[in-house]
């Protein structure tokens, strides 16, 4: 869908607040907490699919918030975002996927974040004060950031914590103290995950009441060429783009229902080449064996595949 | 949408509910094939489809009014057909938001929803409705929002919680079901309630459909058909009321299996919840009389070849053994052995 940037904030020098609304002004579909959209961001010779979580609470339609921090270097988008996107401006947008929401039945939910990992919780805050959940948030950031996130942070007290110099978070100390029903939410940068993820399973806490942000799913990756046999024709598949988009875009049309690798209609015996399984459906033997595959989810581990097609 | 609703028929007692010769070239035929065999035959929920019944995101068809009353009296006489358990109060609201939106769209000579921020204002006139309340605000409706939204709404429908990477019925309106019951699936998970079905657990059809759902995506419905026998247009053939309606299954003769007994299809569709991540299972049930299917050549012909050559246990999962060779036996009259196309469209556009 068609979005319009209706505003851009700094929130520090590397931290800017994007505010979208539909293009054509009509209600945007409702998110739920935690969720993410996908940006098509324009780059030369290519478009960037970048997924930003929600910061806006989840019952607003009228506008669609992320906050993204200026990556160095840059793949493209978030670059693009600081340094060329404008107020006005239209980009393609794709609707609202959660893979990462709220556990109703948790008694209470412990938030830990670092760093702009805080932004799926800013979509949290608002329902779970509002359902009047029990929750502890602890924000871990620069020193030189404090500021920026203190004020992304109103009601700081003594549900939520600032951390912004080293070691005042006790993790262990923390997930030690914690009652027997409280679930885990962590997001932030990857050794921060690992340790805080670590800690808890040190402790024993059991995978159920563990949540991460997490694009498993994703059908991205390596770009790569797969030879059409029967077809006789070569196709290009690009890092943001399936298997099964790269055929149906040569004019072809191949087997496919679910488009999630969970139904087998789309499967191609591979004459050549080494399949990246991704799917549902094959078992571990024929996905070790790779003489078959899923278009609609898998790609390559080669830089070629030849498909019976 | 063009949609004329039929006056109040029954389903049940004189069973005065029939399909209209449009209501027959509309039924969603499941069997694209001559045999039939379990698999995860789900798709896209895209508004087109091989008959009109696809052409809604809700599909309500000519006995909207009958079906409606019959929820309404199987309701009155056991209220736990629907129960939504207390977490799930957030899916609740989306459903309501979600069939009014959806209805309104579809059938604006129906329905009309009127939104001035939370105050919503909701129209049906075949029930003679006229509805306002603030979203959001429970006692601002007669019923909770679940149950005075399904209560409006042809088919039955489930609410699934997503949670430990693993789907639980948490929640249901369940009045015309082939023979389950919400009181007692309520609350299982995925394979718990899955736990009768012969043959698909060995297949793997329940790991692959249940990894599949628990990726769909908000605004991207998908749905599948399923099917079983029914004696007479009953919807609410339950555990609950098998002494009701399971004495039918005896009354089956040559003489009256054309009148009586029924194919039911359910149109079931699977939409993710926006606010609470839940998943709404849509179970729109159908209901034809063989003597009506018999019209379209190509569905007779078919069904034939699908009950003749079904599987001994699905045969036996779908209840039809005792009169299954009744029914082959009839519809082998409208069989000549000719090869039929692959598809379930109609292939006339008359009767």
């Amino acid at each position: 869908m068609r979005a319009r940037i209706a505003a851009i904030e700094a929130l520090s020098p590397a931290i800017k607040r994007i505010t979208l609304a539909a293009a054509d002004g009509t209600p945007l579909p409702t998110a739920s907490a935690g969720a993410h959209i996908m940006l098509a961001i324009p780059g030369p010779g290519r478009v960037w699919k970048n997924a930003y979580s929600l910061v806006s609470p989840p019952d607003a339609r009228d506008r669609y918030q992320i906050i993204v921090r200026r990556v160095e270097p840059s793949r493209g988008g978030s670059a693009w975002l600081h340094d060329h996107a404008a107020a006005g401006q239209e980009i393609e947008l794709a609707p609202p996927i959660n893979l990462f929401p709220i556990a109703r039945r948790a008694a209470k939910h412990l938030l830990l974040s670092a760093g702009i990992g805080l932004t799926p919780f800013l979509s949290y805050l608002p329902v779970l004060r509002g359902a009047g959940q029990k929750f502890e948030l602890h924000h871990c950031c620069r020193h030189a950031e404090a500021a920026a996130f203190t004020a992304l942070l109103p009601g700081t007290g003594e549900a939520i914590t600032l951390h912004s110099s080293r070691n005042t978070l006790d993790v262990l100390h923390l997930l030690a103290r914690q009652r027997l029903d409280t679930h885990l939410y962590v997001c932030g940068p990857d050794p921060f995950m690992v340790a805080v993820l670590g800690a808890a399973r040190d402790l024993g806490w059991p995978e159920a009441k563990l949540h991460f942000e997490s694009f498993g799913g994703a059908t991205g990756g390596a770009p790569f060429t797969a030879h059409l046999k029967r077809s006789g024709i070569t196709v290009a598949v690009a890092a943001d783009q399936s298997l099964l988009e790269a055929i149906e875009a040569a004019g072809l049309q191949p087997p496919c229902l679910c488009r999630g690798g969970a139904c087998g209609e789309c499967a191609l015996p591979v004459l050549g080449g080494v399949p990246e399984h991704r799917d549902h459906v094959l078992s571990p033997a024929e996905h070790a064996a790779g003489d078959i595959m899923m278009t609609c989810v898998s790609r390559a581990k080669t830089p070629e595949l030849v498909l019976d097609f | 949408m063009d949609l004329i609703v039929k006056p109040a028929e029954t389903f049940r007692g004189a069973f005065t509910a029939r399909n209209s010769d449009a209501a027959i070239l509309r039924f969603p035929f499941p069997f694209n094939e001559d045999g039939y065999m379990y698999a995860v035959n789900i798709e896209p929920h895209v508004q087109s489809g091989p008959t009109a019944a696809y052409d809604a995101v809700f599909d309500l068809d000519e006995h909207y009014v009958g079906e409606c009353e019959d929820r309404a009296m199987v309701l009155e006489e056991d209220p736990l057909r629907c129960q939504v358990l207390p977490h799930m109060l957030d899916a609740e609201w989306d459903t309501l938001e979600l069939l009014m939106e959806n209805l309104a769209r579809d059938y604006p000579a129906l329905f009309t929803l009127t939104k001035n921020g939370d105050a919503w204002r909701w129209v049906n006139k075949p029930l003679g409705l006229d509805q306002s309340f603030i979203f959001g605000k429970t006692e601002t409706l007669p019923y909770p929002p679940f149950e005075y939204i399904t209560r409006q709404v042809q088919g039955d429908f489930t609410l699934q919680d997503h949670r430990d990477d693993n789907l639980f019925m948490d929640g249901g309106m369940v009045t015309s079901q082939a023979d389950w019951s919400l009181n007692f699936d309520l609350g299982m998970s995925f394979h718990e309630w899955h736990g009768p079905v012969p043959l698909a657990h060995e297949l793997g059809v329940f790991d692959r459909a249940l990894q599949y759902l628990l990726r769909l995506q908000n605004g991207k419905p998908v749905r599948r058909l399923n099917w079983t026998l029914t004696v007479n247009p009953r919807l609410d053939t339950s555990p609950e009321n098998y002494p009701v309606w399971g004495p039918d299954r005896l009354t089956i003769t040559p003489d009256n299996v054309g009148e009586k007994m029924c194919l039911r299809v359910e149109l079931q569709t699977l939409t993710r919840l926006p606010r609470s991540n839940a998943i709404l299972f849509g179970i729109r049930g159908y209901l034809i009389r063989l003597e009506e299917l018999v019209r379209v050549k190509k569905w007779a012909a078919r069904l034939h070849r699908v009950l003749r050559d079904l599987p001994l246990e699905l045969a036996d999962y779908k209840g039809m053994l005792r009169y299954r060779q009744t029914i082959v036996d009839y519809l082998a009259t409208f069989d000549d052995g000719a090869v039929l196309n692959s598809g379930t469209a109609p292939e006339q556009d008359r009767l």
